[in-house]
């Protein structure tokens, strides 16, 4: 085998090698992405039933409820970006650091009643983590801005924010 | 006192650390043979610098020192002794510590088990290893000394994530670190033999220990991460395919090319620029890795906001790592000549396609885990990538690599035919055959009946290989005996690290039929799940060291016959107004009962309480089988002709170099 037969050989092999791993992740790319949405984009512009999305914000002081279906421990919350609220069904545990007033995420889709069932919720290890799109939205609505400090306790911003969407809501 | 001697200690290291960078560079250089004879000794004093810094450091955490700020910010009075010293290690800057107390260490290392390499190779590999270390040290004296004191000092610190107050935990840093660290070693050879322009076989021989070594560790590392996140989050898997696990996946991939493809280079001297790519790109994924990943400046931009200082330098010092040596790269790889031929069948030829399966899967996870940030970097949206997406992309590259692990180490070198071993192989496709049949019928989903099935493929012909070599059934039991005696312990090694692989995945695979039940009960009621009873029989609150918890008591039937009685609990610490589940988990070596306690809800006089239960067939042989694979690692490297100190003297470089 000549030098120059081998490094054809080679060269098809990688270029097959990467180009199914190119193919491969394209395609997992196109279905198998999950869009992070807050509460007011879910609200805007409701995603397709099937689409699994990851809706991040705050959970909204006193919303958190709980109901039983036969055996099966239901979860119910709602979860805000400072504009709009989504109520999120959950079944199941809820992760340790899950906490009235402060981040989470939850992977699921929409119903057509405009509930989000979560098959996911994911509590931050942090404390004072705040998702990026929650900080943005709170300073599009201009509750804070990053210029002068921290962002609000969150207890405070939660509770404002509560009435507020509960208003934006009637 | 200490903290400042600690501080001390450490600038120190990173003075020795300067000069091991210089001195015997310039002495291989200049030929000195007096500046390249100083290699050992100042890689040493780095080494008993840090060691000293890093006791410092110990020492305050376990005299409750919280005058200095990171004990206060991670420790307290009531915190045990075990997670006093291990916690040192459980936050930014003391994990730094530790990585340059690791580079430190595998610095000697190549000090002292490296004297038969020729001197102007050592005095090279050694100053890389030392510019990197001072880059470090540098990085941890300016923005992250864990030796910050704080004034007044409180009476207590705020504790650590009870979390992390796990053994499992207490020990992943370290060994995962010196995974990670250990591929410095390959790269700080590669980055010695572009400046010398030379890669030989002998090259390849010593690289080959360092990278098995460092691969054992890194994936034990990933196996007891996996198993910590499986027995301490309570959720029921193993893996969230999230940056930090992938950050350390990727360089695990390359890492396992890498020592595959130094095979060829000392046995055949073919593919060499290749090998140093290879063994500069793992440790440029090993540092961006834990650097970008775990510092979470790729994941939030707040992290970078936060703290800008730590952020530009991480960026500067990766810069100058990667950027560097792939520069060197790009400027000597031509001058480095290429090897031998080999027909596309052949050993080679596996070994290649080896390699090109391995990187394609690291390039897939990698594109995986960095998009995402991209994205939201320059077009600001948010998505996320999760398992879906990564199952869906590298389980079907991964199965033609298992496919070909199966006969690769089989074939001869340099020219095959393919035929002749397969026939060998012949039991072992039975067997796959027979392990098909069964899981079409036992499991569903087309993905995990074809990795269960090319598990049973990989063992059955590793198993295979070993036979034939060992000429077991063909001759006598004795003569077999005299065989396995003088077949290199590495031939064994490998084929017991390609079982591992086997028995990972076959555990993998079955593990993805894993069932689970979330109910809401009363204490007594009874709950069916995968042919097992399972009863909540009580609950009682019971005091802890710094915490208080709830402990259930379920009991499991199967059949009638009462096989086990758990006790998963949920703790609350006072301290910090936190809550962790501790899993209950039993298992039989086939399979594990996982039992998780959530919420007490309704009145106290007659309350339910939410019961998560778990069925994982298999699940203990996924890390059992990565326990396995570093086995193998460790019986290549007992072999003689592997060990970097054996005294069979290399082939001086000179002759071999003769091209």
């Amino acid at each position: 085998m000549k030098r120059k037969t081998r490094r054809l050989w080679l060269v098809i092999a990688c270029v097959a090698g990467l180009g199914t791993a190119a193919g491969l992740t394209l395609s997992a790319f196109s279905s198998n992405i999950q869009l992070f949405m807050a509460p007011s984009q879910v609200v805007d512009h409701p995603p397709a039933a099937d689409r699994t999305i990851r809706l991040g914000g705050m959970v909204v002081a006193g919303s958190v409820k709980r109901e039983r279906q036969g055996e099966t421990p239901i979860n119910l919350f709602q979860v805000t970006d400072g504009q709009a609220a989504v109520t999120v069904r959950f079944e199941g545990i809820l992760p340790d650091l899950f906490r009235e007033g402060q981040s989470v995420v939850a992977v699921g889709s929409l119903e057509p009643d405009t509930t989000f069932v979560a098959s996911e919720v994911l509590a931050k290890h942090d404390e004072t983590y705040m998702p990026k799109e929650v900080a943005e939205a709170l300073q599009k609505s201009g509750k804070w801005n990053p210029k002068f400090g921290p962002p609000p306790d969150a207890a405070s911003w939660n509770a404002m924010t509560g009435k507020d969407t509960a208003a934006g809501k009637n | 006192m200490s903290p400042e001697l600690g501080r001390f200690a450490l600038a120190l290291a990173c003075v020795f650390a300067l000069a091991q960078a210089i001195l015997p560079m310039q002495g291989a250089r200049r030929r000195d043979r007096r500046l390249m004879a100083l290699a050992p000794g100042l890689a040493l004093g780095q080494l008993i610098a840090l060691v000293a810094s890093f006791l410092c450091l110990v020492n305050a955490a376990v005299t409750n020192d919280f005058s200095v700020a990171n004990i206060l910010e991670n420790s307290s009075v009531t915190k045990p002794l075990l997670y006093k010293i291990t916690g040192v290690w459980g936050n930014h800057e003391g994990s730094i510590l530790l990585w340059a107390l690791i580079l430190g260490i595998c610095g000697a290392a190549v000090a002292a088990f490296g004297r038969n390499l020729p001197s102007a190779l050592r005095a090279r590999v050694i100053g890389v290893l030392g510019g990197v270390a001072a880059g470090f040290e540098l990085f941890c004296l300016t923005t992250s000394d864990p030796f910050d004191r704080v004034w007044p000092a409180p009476l207590d610190g705020q504790g650590m994530n009870p979390l992390l107050q796990d053994p499992g935990l207490a020990f992943h840093p370290p060994i995962l670190y010196t995974g990670y660290v250990g591929f410095a070693v390959p790269f700080a050879f590669a980055i010695a033999a572009l400046m010398e322009g030379r890669v030989d076989a002998a090259w390849g021989r010593w690289v080959r220990p360092w990278a098995v070594a460092a691969w054992c560790f890194l994936t034990c590392g990933i196996a007891l991460g996996s198993w910590w996140s499986y027995y301490v989050l309570g959720w029921g898997g193993y893996w969230f395919w999230d940056p930090v696990e992938n950050a350390s996946l990727i360089p695990w991939l390359s890492g396992t090319a890498l020592m595959h493809s130094a095979i060829v280079v000392e046995k055949r001297e073919a593919l060499k620029i290749w090998t140093v790519l290879l063994a500069i790109g793992t440790f440029s994924f090993s540092l961006s890795g834990t650097f970008l990943v775990r510092s979470g400046i790729l994941n939030s931009v707040h992290a970078f906001a936060q703290d800008p200082a730590r952020g530009i330098f991480i960026l500067a010092l990766l810069g100058l790592v990667i950027g560097g040596s792939l520069t060197l790269f790009a400027w000597r790889a031509p001058s480095l000549t290429t090897g031998g031929l080999f027909a596309p069948v052949s050993r080679e030829g596996s070994l290649v396609l080896n390699n090109i399966l391995l990187c394609s899967i690291c390039a897939v996870v990698l594109t995986g885990t960095m998009y995402p940030p991209f994205m939201s970097l320059l077009f600001g949206k948010t998505i996320s990538v999760g398992k879906p997406f990564f199952d869906a992309a590298t389980i079907p590259l991964a199965i033609p690599l298992f496919i070909f692990m199966g006969f690769g180490p089989m074939l001869p070198w340099k020219r095959a035919q393919l035929w002749p071993v397969l026939r060998r192989l012949w039991v072992a496709a039975l067997a796959t055959l027979a392990a098909f049949a069964v899981t079409v019928i036992g499991l569903s989903g087309v993905l995990p009946i074809l990795c269960a099935t090319m598990a049973v493929w990989i063992i059955g012909s590793s198993l295979t290989d070993i036979s034939n070599r060992l000429a077991l059934f063909r001759v006598s039991l004795s003569q077999s005996i005299q065989r396995a005696k003088s077949l290199p312990r590495s031939a064994f090694g490998a084929a017991l690290a390609h079982i591992g692989v086997g028995v990972s995945v076959l555990g993998l695979a079955v593990m993805s039929q894993a069932q689970h039940k979330i109910v809401e009960v009363h204490v007594g009621q009874k709950e069916d799940l995968a042919g097992y009873e399972w009863t909540l029989t009580d609950v009682r609150t019971v005091p802890g060291p710094n915490y208080m918890a709830m402990v259930a008591t379920i009991e499991i039937r199967h059949n009638g016959h009462l096989m086990t009685v758990m006790h998963p609990s949920k703790r609350s610490f006072n301290s910090q107004n936190q809550t962790t589940t501790e899993v209950s988990i039993h298992t039989n070596g086939l399979s594990d009962l996982y039992g998780v306690i959530g919420d007490k809800h309704g009145p106290d006089s007659n309350p339910t309480y939410v019961l998560r239960l778990h069925y994982n067939p298999l699940a203990p042989w996924m890390w059992f089988g990565a326990l396995i694979m570093a086995m193998g690692g460790a019986l290549s490297l007992s072999d003689r002709r592997m060990r970097v100190g054996a005294p069979r003297r290399a082939p001086a470089p000179d002759v071999v170099a003769a091209e």
